[in-house]
């Protein structure tokens, strides 16, 4: 029983060891082709498309109702001790440094992190990752390394949308719907939000576009076992990556306190 | 290539006597070449070893191709025949063993060098894993537009002339998922001759296909090596397509090479496990050890 126990203990870390590994190792080589020539402009910005353009509707409308339910929120408690003036402040730091930044990761994830880890799994298990080699080019080069470039450069892009039109919900409730006065909510947004919260918040957002490209292709990478290999490594890169960004938001958050 | 070498030397040995005794050495210094040019050992695999798991699919497996022949190794499914030309192009690498290309050692070079060797193969796939994501012409002007400075107009160019001379026409701008099986490995075929390798690996490429297509496949593989003159392996337990395409035919068995020999010298082999599979019978030494397993 106790060996059982023992085993099981040993065997997970292994497996950790050895994932963790893997994908380090992954991502590292990613980051060395990236210097090298050739540059695939072309395949970087149509990932920047599928990353970025792509996803904003997506984006917009998780931020726009994110800050909507956030002032509705923060007006019902503030309102029990007089400081519903404060609604916009709260809106816009925890926007900025927080919601922002960690809804838009976990969407991209979902939408992005799901589609990459598809269509690399399905490459692999047709051979066409196979193919690639046969052609003497480097699979690394050629598929992770745009797909990493763009969600390292669409995320934060993203995030500043999601930010303003944020931002912009809130305003929407507080102002239309609780009657606040917009004046006030403006100076209050603006007076407490520093430059600082904002880069915090990018800087997540450019973090998490890492982990979501890096697990995402990973596990594409590395399917195996046909379509439902295909299904298995998509489900994996979409929790892994959902896992990994809520758990390096606080590493993340704690260093920059 | 012995025989015809033995008749040139005869032929010319008249000529000797006029000769002084640096152009005897010159002589013999011309058929050596001539011998060791036909005899030379283009891929050379020793002792090869490759697990997957508990999976030992190669035991030692060991096995020389010659440059310009065409070598066909046979043998069930799951024998790790696609495992083997993996290890050849370096998509896998081998537990133990080595196995060289051209005098290097695959194992032994760098990443760099050994995308270096790879511009020498040219591979068709089972499945013709082709790019769902690229046109037909796309697919196999590959190589030239990652590996040239050529225009897309001028690789799009070359690549219907590649389709043409494997009889496609018209399909340059169609996406893979509108074409058939064998249209598929024709395409294929056609991106692994487009950077014309010197080396040219097939792997089942007749499987899943009418008898018709299959041989009209196998005739096109023939027809690469007399056009192109290329060094080709192809796997296969297709043994229609083994007589036709193949110099030489090697029968894997158990993770190695267990015969090698002419299209006549396999089907004449002595060996039970040999002829079980190449007539293939349900009962014999093959069946037998897998129902002990």
């Amino acid at each position: 029983m106790l060996n059982n126990f023992f085993h099981l203990i040993g065997s997970v870390s292994i497996l950790f060891l050895q994932e963790s590994g893997r994908i380090t190792l992954l991502l590292w080589k990613a980051v060395l082709l990236t210097f090298q020539r050739p540059f695939n402009l072309k395949d970087i910005l149509r990932q920047m498309e599928e990353v970025g353009i792509k996803s904003m509707p997506v984006v917009l409308i998780t931020g726009a109702f994110t800050g909507a339910v956030l002032a509705l929120q923060s007006y019902t408690g503030f309102q029990r001790f007089n400081a519903e003036t404060f609604v916009g402040t709260v809106v816009a730091l925890s926007i900025t440094r927080e919601l922002g930044p960690v809804l838009t990761g976990l969407m991209v994830s979902g939408r992005v992190g799901s589609s990459m880890a598809a269509e690399l799994g399905t490459m692999q298990v047709t051979e066409q990752i196979d193919a690639l080699y046969t052609l003497a080019v480097n699979p690394i080069k050629y598929l992770i390394v745009p797909r990493l470039l763009a969600a390292l450069i669409m995320m934060p892009v993203l995030v500043i949308f999601a930010d303003l039109i944020g931002i912009a919900g809130g305003y929407f409730v507080s102002v239309k719907v609780l009657s606040s006065n917009p004046y006030t909510y403006m100076e209050r947004t603006w007076n407490y939000l520093e430059l600082n919260d904002i880069f915090s918040g990018l800087f997540k957002a450019a973090v998490f576009g890492v982990i979501i490209a890096t697990i995402s292709c990973y596990q594409g990478f590395f399917t195996r076992g046909g379509a439902e290999g295909v299904g298995r490594a998509t489900t994996k890169a979409v929790v892994l990556s959902c896992l990994l960004i809520l758990i390096f938001n606080y590493i993340i958050t704690a260093l920059l306190f | 290539m012995y025989l015809v070498s033995c008749i040139l030397f005869f032929s010319s040995c008249s000529s000797w006597f006029n000769l002084g005794i640096l152009g005897i050495l010159a002589h013999f210094r011309h058929y050596f070449i001539m011998l060791s040019a036909a005899e030379k050992t283009l891929i050379e695999v020793n002792d090869v070893h490759k697990s997957f798991a508990h999976n030992h699919v190669l035991r030692g497996l060991s096995l020389a191709i010659r440059q310009g022949e065409s070598m066909v190794v046979i043998g069930g499914s799951g024998t790790g025949k696609s495992v083997l030309i993996k290890c050849i192009i370096g998509i896998l690498s081998p537990d133990r063993g080595n196995i060289f290309v051209a005098g290097q050692d695959i194992g032994s070079l760098k990443e760099k060098d050994l995308y270096q060797l790879r511009k020498k193969f040219g591979m068709l796939f089972q499945a013709g894993a082709l790019f769902d994501s690229m046109k037909v012409w796309e697919n196999v002007g590959f190589g030239l537009l990652q590996h040239t400075t050529l225009s897309k107009k001028e690789v799009k160019k070359r690549a219907i002339e590649k389709l043409n001379l494997l009889g496609l026409h018209q399909i340059e701008d169609l996406m893979p998922s509108e074409l058939s099986g064998g249209m598929r490995k024709r395409v294929s075929l056609a991106r692994a001759i487009a950077m014309e390798p010197e080396i040219l690996l097939y792997d089942e490429p007749t499987t899943g296909l009418d008898p018709i297509r299959a041989d009209t496949i196998n005739a096109l593989i023939v027809e690469m090596r007399k056009k192109i003159k290329v060094t080709s392996i192809t796997i296969t337990h297709d043994m229609v397509s083994a007589y036709k395409v193949g110099d030489r035919i090697a029968m894997l068995y158990q993770g190695k090479i267990i015969e090698v020999g002419t299209p006549d010298e396999i089907k004449n082999s002595t060996s039970a496990i040999v002829q079980q599979f190449i007539q293939g019978k349900a009962e014999g030494p093959i069946t037998q050890a897998e129902a002990q397993i």
